[in-house]
């Protein structure tokens, strides 16, 4: 079994019309063993940035960590908040640090740009940045993902149907997956 | 001085609570060339003397203001070498930060980063500070802005500064010519007159050097034809 599959993970993002939303399961487990049903993968960075990790749930927390050390410190040095795209270059530096030691994440971001554009990115574990326009999905049951969002998916929904349709792609697709599930956090902004 | 037990440790604090050795540098800086910055409405403006020791001199080799970045220059008062390492220093620290971030580095953390280095010369062993002062001019996100960096490390942003021999006379030009809505050209033109009000000779664009950036945030040097024309402008 692969490092990425040992807890289990499903993470989907999708941009709106001005807003974008965020999307997790809830179940950690060690292999076959489900041992929390309330697991937190997605994390607020400020208001108008979230970020979601998949993958092995130590490094998702210890990643966490250190990302949010730096947003801090960034905000207290520079007195403001870090544009989305500045957070995702960030993000990609830090595990490329970890080149030859990876942490054993994929990240999921989701942001508001200035004036409220949307923007949302995934990576490797190395840090290689896939930008989207559409949706994003990581995790053990990204697959189905992609195929739930390919087919669900319309772009400048509202918050509401955003919610819905996010919603339905990540109960559908962890349905099919027996690493991910037991119920989702959204988030939508 | 009486602090002249104190006056050559650089570490050592004097009894009346001064580092004299960045009170000499400050003499430093203040027996250089006189240099101004004006931050205008729509961009910034320095400008330098440019003194040259002989007339055998190319002056086309001689470049007092730098850039830092493509949107940040900065020109010194003081000692031209001291100036030459900290701008190598604050360039490659702007690059770092592009790399990690991928976006230009803000004036005001660069100039942060640039004084943390001064400061550094001023607590440790076996270096003296930095004999220069320097005035950090920048348009960012921020618009435009206007440092003066000392070689304590301590920084100020300004509207409008002078540094160097005449940078009294300077700044009481400057406080009673500046006005918060000046446009940029007008800087440029004020920025002449003050440097003409201290200069020995006769002012032209070989011995005058003047950097603009403007809401292009393209910082840029003006060639010696150019100040010639604002020159004859401001007659």
């Amino acid at each position: 079994m692969s490092i990425f599959e040992y807890n289990g993970s499903a993470l989907v993002a999708m941009v709106g019309k001005n807003c974008f939303a965020i999307a997790s399961d809830r179940r950690l487990g060690v292999q076959l063993q489900t041992i929390a049903t309330d697991f937190q993968r997605i994390f607020k960075i400020h208001d108008k940035l979230y970020i979601g990790l998949s993958g092995l749930a130590t490094d998702v927390q210890t990643l966490y960590q250190r990302l949010a050390f730096r947003h801090k410190l960034y905000q207290l040095r520079e007195e403001r908040d870090m544009k989305p795209e500045t957070f995702a270059s960030l993000v990609s530096a830090l595990l490329y640090e970890k080149r030859f030691g990876p942490y054993f994440c994929q990240p999921v971001l989701a942001g508001l740009g200035d004036d409220n554009v949307p923007f949302i990115c995934t990576m490797d574990c190395l840090g290689a940045k896939e930008l989207a326009k559409d949706f994003v999905v990581s995790g053990t049951a990204s697959e189905s993902l992609y195929g739930a969002c390919e087919s669900m998916y319309k772009p400048n929904m509202e918050p509401e149907e955003l919610f819905e349709t996010i919603s339905q792609a990540l109960l559908s697709s962890v349905d099919r997956d027996c690493l991910s599930g037991w119920g989702g956090h959204v988030f939508v902004v | 001085m009486g602090d002249s037990q104190y006056s050559f440790s650089l570490t050592t604090f004097s009894p009346t609570g001064k580092l004299v050795q960045i009170e000499h540098a400050l003499m430093a800086v203040g027996s250089g060339q006189t240099s101004l910055g004006i931050k205008a409405a729509n961009g910034v403006v320095i400008a330098t003397e440019k003194k040259l020791p002989s007339i055998l001199v190319d002056e086309t080799s001689v470049q007092k203001i730098q850039l830092m970045t493509t949107n940040i220059g900065v020109v010194y008062s003081g000692m031209g070498s001291d100036s030459r390492v900290l701008v190598r220093k604050s360039k490659k620290q702007a690059q770092q930060y592009y790399r990690l971030y991928k976006e230009q580095i803000p004036v005001a953390q660069l100039v942060r980063e640039t004084a943390a280095v001064m400061q550094e010369f001023t607590q440790s062993g076996g270096v003296r500070p930095f004999g220069v002062s320097l005035l950090v001019a920048g348009y960012d996100d921020n618009g435009p802005q206007l440092y003066q960096v000392d070689p304590s490390g301590s920084y100020f942003s300004w509207k409008a500064s002078a540094m160097g021999k005449n940078v009294s006379n300077a700044k009481t030009f400057l406080e009673k010519r500046y006005t918060d809505d000046m446009e940029l050209d007008d800087a440029v033109h004020t920025a002449i007159l003050t440097l003409k009000e201290g200069f020995e000779g006769q002012i032209s664009g070989k011995n005058i050097e003047i950097g603009i950036i403007g809401a292009d945030r393209k910082f840029r040097i003006l060639p010696p034809t150019e100040i010639d024309d604002y020159l004859a402008e401001v007659e």
